[in-house]
C-alpha cells in the first residue's frame, strides 16, 4: 500500500489554496480597462512538492491555484474587464499541460484531488463567460499540448499562431498511456463539436495539429500569421467586449485576506468553524449566520466588500471544503451544521434576489452555485444536522440538499432552550444553485415526482419543523430527543467502516440521478476512466509509461483489453 | 515554370531507387517538383539562375557516378534522388532494437517519431540555400562563387533526399510536409524555418565560411547518427548525403583558412607583429584575426543550440527506438543500448558549472555535441597551424560552452568564452571583446567586392593551393549571363 508521499516545498505542511496576485509566481496579471492580460510564465523552480521542475510552462496545483485566484480577483476586483487574453510569456511554448514528473511521482489521492481543482478552475472560466460575460480569448503562440490546449478549451475563443510549428494537441494516450485529465475528450466532442473520427486521429496523434487543418477541424476558432498576430488579437477583444454586459464603471471589491486561525484539531473562520474529530474520522462545519441584517442598498453592499456576510462566509467555505480535500484524506464524513437565525439568512438571500442584476450580487450568487458544485463534489460522505438553533434557511438548505443524508431533529431536547429546528425554503432554492447535472438539488432530489417538487414548492418562507420536512421529502431523517444520539453515532460508524473507494463511488452514482451535461460528464468520466487508468500498471507500474517517461525507455504493456 | 512541367523523370532524376517503377513517388513528384523550381527560382541564388556554373552532379553512387561536373545553368540541375547502396543483412546497431534486421518499412509505433526527424532534418537544408541566396553578388572570386553555388544545388539535393523518404514511406502526412518545406522561409516572420539558426542572416562571406565549417559540420553530426538508423532508407540516404556534406565542411575550413593566411601573410608583409593592432591590420584590407576569434564564437555557440539540451528526452526516445544513433556508433565499444549506463553532463548546480553523470540515455544530444566539439577542434588545431606557419602570435580557440547559449543548461546564465559566470552588468560591458559587434559587421562588410575576374581573388582571401576538379588557376569557374 504505501505510495511515498511527496514532501511539501518549503517545509510546508498542507497545500494552502489561499493567494494573491503579489505572491504569484507562474502567472502575471495585467489589467488594462475592459481588458485583462493573464500571462502565464510558470517558474520552473517554484513548484508545490519536491522533486520536478515546471518546464515549458507545465503545472502543478500550485500552478492552478493562482489562476484560481486570478479568475476570482477578476471578477470580484475587477468587474470593469471584459475579456481576458489569456496568453504565454514563453517563446514557442503556450503551455504543455500538467506535470509529468510531478503525476509520476504524484499518490493517486493527489493526482485525482489535482484533476478535480484544476477542472473546476477550468468550469470557474466557462461559467465567467456565460454568468458574467467575462470572457476569455486563448492566444496560442507555440505549443499547446494535453491540459494547455484543455486549458484553451474552456476559454470562449482559441487563437492559433500559423507559422508551421504551433499546434494544439492531446498527446495523453500515446504519450503516456492516460487521458487527458481536464476535460478535453468531453469539450472536443460536445463544446466544439468536432467529429468523433477527426477526434480519433486528434487524440491518438501525439505531435497534434496545426494551421488551417485545426481549424477546419473545429479545434481552434481561427489561425493567424504571426506577424498579424497583435491585430488580430486587438480586434477580436474589441468584439468581445461589445458583447459583455460588465459594468464599464463598475467599483471593484477587494477580496482580502481571509481571517483563518488553525489549531491542532480545528480552524476557526469568521463566520464558520471546522472541528476534525480525527480518532472517528469526520470534520464538522458548523455555519454560522449574519449578526446584522442586510444592508440598506447595493452601494452599501458594495462598501462592506468582502466583509459582506454571504461572500465571506462563501469564501470561507470554499477553503475549508478545499483544505479537508487536499489535507485530511482520512476524514470520511463532512458534518454541515449551522447556527443563527433562519430569518435573517432569509433576509439575504431577498437582498440578492432584489439586487440581482447589480454586478456584485451577480458575482457572489455565481460564487455560491461554484461552491456547492464544489461540495457535490467532494469524496466525502456529506451529512448534514439540521438542529436547535439552526439557519438551514435559503442558501445555506442547500447544504442540506447536498448532502447524501439529512438528519432532523424533532421538537425540544432536554435542558436546550434554542429555537427548535426549522428549515426553510427560498426562492433560490429552486434554480439557482444548480448542480452539475443542470438541475436544482430540489429537482435531482425528485426526480420520480415532480409533484414533490410542487408540494415543496408551497411552502417558501415557512419554518419547517422535522416533520414536515420528512413529510415533503426534504430531509432523510426526523428524529426526536430520544433517537437523535444514536442513530447518527450509529449511523457515522457504520459510514466509516465502509469502503472508501467504494464509497465515494456510491455517492458520486447517488448524486447526479437524471440528465447529464458537459460538466456532469468531465467529472464522471474523469472518475470512471481517468482515476481507473491512473491505478493501472500500464500507465503507472514500474514499466508503464507515466513510469518511464523521460528515460528513453518504451513502457511494456499488458495488452489484454478490459 | 511551365518548362519543367512535362519532365520525362526517367532520364532528368538520376536515381537508384527505380524511380520510373515507383508510382506512389512519381505521383508525389509531379506535384511536387514544380513547386520545388519555383521556390529554387524565387529563393535561390539570387541574380545568378542563368549562369553557367561549373557543377558537380551526383548521377550514381558509384566512385565514377557521384562527381560528374560540367557547365550547367542551376535551375536546369539535375537534383537526384541516391542512396548509398543497400548491405545485406544489415542489423540494427542500437536501441531496443540492437541486432535486429534493419526495417525496410517503417514501423507503425515509430512513425510519428520518424517524420519528425526526417522533417527537422529536411527543413534544414533550404533554409542554408535561402540565408545565402544573396552572396553571389559579393563573391570574392568565381572560385569561391562557384563553392557557394555547389553548396546550395547540393543542400537542394538533401532536401530531395528527405521529401523521397518523406513521400516514399510516410503517405499522405509525408506529401504534406515535403509540401511545408517549400512554404516555410528562413527568417520569415510568418513561416520561419524550424531551427533557430537557420533564421539567422548570412550577411557575409566569412559569415558564410563559418556556417559551413561550424553549422554544416552540426548537420553532419545529425546525419552521422541518421546515418546509423534502424530505418535502413533513412540510414542509406544519409550516408549517400555525408559524402557531399564533405564539400561543404572543406569549402568552410579552407574558406577561413585561406582568409586566415591572407591576413597573416598581409601582416607580416607590413611588418605588423601585435595581431590586436586591429586597426593597422583593417589597413591593410584584411580582416584581423581578434574579429575572426568573435566571429568564431558567435557561429559555434549558435551551432550548439541545435544540439538542443544537453538532457533530452526525445533524444533519448529516438535513441532507445533505434532510429537515431551516435556518431560512429558500430565503432563504439559498448552495449549500445545503454539503459543503465551513465554518460557526464556539464551542469548548472546551485550557481556552478559541474560535471554531473547522467543517464546515458538522456544525455545523448550531450555525447553527440562532445564528439561535434572534438571535431571542431582539428579544424581550429589546422587554422592554428597556418598561423604558425606564417609566424603570427596567434590561436584560435573554442569558447567554453557555458558561453552566449539560448538553448539547454546555460541558457538562462551569461558567461565569459572561459566558462567564468558573469553578472549581467559584466557581460554587458565585454560582450562586444567577444562577439562581432556592429562596426565589426560594418568592416567585414566593407570588403565584400565581388571579384569576377578569372583567377583574381579579393583583397582580404587567399587563393587555394589547388582548383576544383584540378583545374588551373584561372579556370572561369561561372560564365556570368551577358
Amino acid at each position: 500500500m504505501a505510495e511515498a508521499e511527496r514532501k511539501l516545498n518549503n517545509g510546508n505542511s498542507r497545500i494552502d489554496f489561499q493567494t494573491d496576485p503579489s505572491k504569484y509566481r507562474h502567472w502575471k496579471l495585467a489589467v488594462d480597462g475592459e481588458v485583462a492580460t493573464l500571462l502565464m510564465d510558470v517558474d520552473e523552480k517554484g513548484t508545490l512538492f519536491e522533486g520536478y521542475e515546471l518546464k515549458l510552462n507545465s503545472y502543478d496545483l500550485g500552478v492552478d491555484i493562482e489562476l484560481a485566484d486570478a479568475i476570482e480577483r477578476l471578477r470580484f476586483e475587477h468587474p470593469q474587464v471584459k475579456v481576458i487574453l489569456l496568453r504565454s510569456g514563453k517563446p514557442r511554448v503556450f503551455c504543455a499541460g500538467a506535470n509529468i514528473r510531478m503525476l509520476a511521482g504524484a499518490t493517486h489521492a493527489h493526482k485525482v484531488n489535482f484533476c478535480k481543482f484544476t477542472n473546476e478552475t477550468r468550469n470557474g472560466i466557462e461559467d465567467a463567460s456565460e454568468v458574467s460575460g467575462l470572457f476569455t480569448i486563448c492566444v496560442i503562440n507555440g505549443t499547446a499540448a494535453g491540459g494547455g490546449y484543455e486549458l484553451a478549451l474552456a476559454t470562449d475563443h482559441i487563437m492559433l499562431v500559423d507559422d508551421g510549428s504551433s499546434a494544439v494537441s492531446l498527446p495523453e494516450l500515446p504519450l503516456l498511456a492516460v487521458l487527458p485529465g481536464t476535460g478535453g475528450l468531453t469539450r472536443v466532442t460536445d463544446k466544439r463539436k468536432v467529429r468523433r473520427d477527426r477526434a480519433d486521429v486528434f487524440c491518438t496523434t501525439e505531435e497534434g495539429i496545426k494551421g488551417r487543418r485545426a481549424v477546419d477541424w473545429r479545434l481552434v476558432d481561427e489561425v493567424v500569421p504571426s506577424s498579424r498576430l497583435e491585430e488580430a488579437v486587438a480586434k477580436r477583444a474589441r468584439e468581445f467586449t461589445a458583447r459583455s454586459s460588465r459594468p464599464a464603471a463598475g467599483k471593484g471589491i477587494a477580496l482580502t485576506p481571509l481571517k483563518r486561525e488553525r489549531s491542532a484539531d480545528a480552524v476557526e473562520y469568521s463566520t464558520l468553524s471546522v472541528e476534525f474529530e480525527r480518532a472517528s474520522r469526520r470534520a464538522t462545519i458548523t455555519l454560522r449566520g449574519p449578526e446584522a441584517p442586510p444592508p440598506a442598498s447595493a452601494e452599501a453592499m458594495v462598501d462592506a466588500g468582502a466583509q459582506f456576510w454571504p461572500l465571506r462566509l462563501v469564501r470561507e467555505l470554499d477553503d475549508a471544503i478545499l483544505d479537508i480535500r487536499a489535507n485530511e484524506f482520512d476524514t470520511a464524513a463532512i458534518i454541515f451544521k449551522s447556527s443563527g437565525d433562519p430569518a435573517q439568512v432569509l433576509a439575504y438571500d431577498q437582498f440578492l434576489e432584489a439586487n440581482k442584476k447589480h454586478w456584485l450580487a451577480r458575482e457572489i450568487r455565481a460564487f455560491w452555485k461554484r461552491v456547492l458544485k464544489r461540495v457535490d463534489l467532494t469524496s466525502r460522505s456529506l451529512v448534514a444536522l439540521v438542529e436547535l438553533g439552526s439557519c438551514f434557511a435559503g442558501t445555506l438548505a442547500e447544504l442540506v440538499f447536498a448532502s447524501d443524508r439529512s438528519y432532523m431533529l424533532i421538537g425540544q431536547r432536554d435542558g436546550d432552550n434554542k429555537p427548535p429546528a426549522s428549515l426553510v425554503l427560498a426562492e433560490v432554492n429552486f434554480g439557482a444553485y444548480p448542480m452539475p447535472n443542470g438541475l436544482s438539488r430540489l429537482a435531482s432530489r425528485f426526480l420520480a415526482d415532480a409533484g414533490a417538487l410542487e408540494k415543496a414548492n408551497r411552502p417558501i418562507g415557512e419554518m419547517l419543523e422535522a416533520e414536515t420536512a420528512e413529510n415533503l421529502g426534504l430531509v432523510t431523517f426526523a428524529l426526536d430527543d430520544i433517537d437523535w444520539e444514536d442513530e447518527i453515532r450509529v449511523f457515522l460508524e457504520e459510514r466509516a467502516s465502509f469502503s472508501s473507494d467504494a464509497l465515494t463511488g456510491l455517492e458520486a452514482n447517488l448524486r447526479f440521478g437524471g440528465p447529464e451535461t458537459m460538466e456532469s460528464k468531465i467529472f464522471a468520466r474523469l472518475s470512471a476512466w481517468q482515476n481507473w487508468i491512473f491505478q493501472r500498471a500500464n500507465a503507472v507500474g514500474e514499466e508503464g509509461a507515466l513510469k518511464r517517461y523521460g528515460t528513453g525507455q518504451k513502457p511494456a504493456f499488458d495488452t489484454r483489453r478490459v | 515554370m511551365s518548362e519543367i512541367v512535362n519532365v520525362d523523370y526517367s532520364t532528368t532524376i538520376p536515381n537508384n531507387v527505380n524511380l520510373t517503377e515507383d508510382r506512389q513517388v512519381l505521383r508525389a513528384l509531379e506535384r511536387w517538383h514544380p513547386g520545388y523550381i519555383d521556390w529554387w527560382r524565387t529563393m535561390g541564388p539570387d541574380g545568378f539562375q542563368e549562369a553557367l556554373v561549373y557543377l558537380r552532379t551526383a548521377v550514381s553512387v558509384d566512385p565514377k557516378g557521384w562527381a560528374k561536373f560540367d557547365y550547367i545553368k542551376m535551375p536546369q540541375y539535375r537534383w537526384g534522388i541516391l542512396l548509398a547502396p543497400q548491405e545485406e543483412d544489415r542489423k540494427i546497431p542500437f536501441g531496443r532494437h540492437y541486432g535486429e534486421p534493419a526495417w525496410q518499412e517503417v514501423p507503425g509505433e515509430y512513425r510519428a517519431m520518424l517524420r519528425r526527424l526526417v522533417v527537422i532534418q529536411g527543413d534544414t537544408e533550404p533554409a542554408s540555400v535561402e540565408q545565402q541566396r544573396h552572396l553571389g553578388k559579393t563573391a570574392p572570386s568565381l572560385y569561391d562563387m562557384r563553392n557557394v553555388f555547389q553548396v546550395n544545388v547540393e543542400e537542394g539535393r538533401h532536401l530531395w533526399a528527405m521529401v523521397y523518404i518523406l513521400q516514399k514511406y510516410f503517405g499522405r502526412d509525408g506529401r504534406e510536409e515535403a509540401e511545408q518545406l517549400l512554404q516555410r522561409r528562413s527568417g520569415d516572420a510568418d513561416k520561419p524555418r524550424m531551427l533557430g539558426a537557420f533564421n539567422e542572416a548570412t550577411p557575409d562571406w566569412l559569415s558564410f565560411h563559418m556556417f559551413t565549417f561550424f553549422t554544416d559540420r552540426d548537420g553532419k553530426m545529425q546525419l552521422e547518427s541518421l546515418a546509423q538508423s534502424g530505418f535502413d532508407p533513412l540510414s542509406r540516404t544519409c550516408r549517400f548525403m555525408l559524402t557531399e556534406e564533405a564539400h561543404h565542411m572543406f569549402v568552410g575550413e579552407t574558406g577561413i583558412g585561406r582568409t586566415i593566411q591572407r591576413t597573416c601573410e598581409a601582416m607580416k608583409a607590413a611588418g605588423i607583429e601585435d595581431p590586436s593592432e586591429i586597426n593597422k591590420v583593417r589597413d591593410l584590407g584584411v580582416i584581423d584575426l581578434p574579429t575572426i576569434q568573435k566571429k568564431l564564437h558567435l557561429h559555434y555557440s549558435l551551432s550548439l543550440d541545435l544540439f538542443g539540451s544537453e538532457v533530452s528526452t526525445n533524444a533519448a526516445n529516438a535513441f532507445n527506438a533505434s532510429l537515431k544513433g551516435r556518431f560512429q556508433e558500430t565503432k563504439i565499444e559498448d552495449d549500445h543500448k545503454l539503459e543503465s549506463s551513465t554518460y557526464p553532463v556539464l551542469k548548472l548546480v546551485d550557481g556552478e558549472i559541474k560535471r554531473v553523470d547522467e543517464p546515458a540515455l538522456t544525455a545523448i544530444n550531450m555525447r553527440l555535441r562532445d564528439d561535434y566539439t572534438a571535431d571542431c577542434q582539428r579544424g581550429l588545431d589546422r587554422w592554428n597551424k597556418i598561423i604558425d606557419r606564417v609566424g603570427v602570435a596567434f590561436r584560435f580557440q573554442l569558447p567554453h560552452v557555458a558561453f552566449h547559449r539560448q538553448i539547454g543548461e546555460f541558457k538562462e546564465v551569461d558567461a565569459a568564452p572561459s566558462g567564468e559566470l558573469l553578472d549581467e552588468a559584466a557581460w554587458n560591458s565585454q560582450k562586444e571583446k567577444w562577439l562581432p559587434s556592429k562596426d565589426d559587421g560594418d568592416f567585414i562588410q566593407s570588403l565584400m567586392r565581388q571579384v569576377v575576374e578569372p583567377g583574381k581573388f579579393a583583397t582580404w582571401i587567399a587563393p587555394p593551393r589547388v582548383g576544383i576538379d584540378n583545374k588551373p588557376g584561372d579556370f572561369e569557374y561561372v560564365k556570368l549571363a551577358a
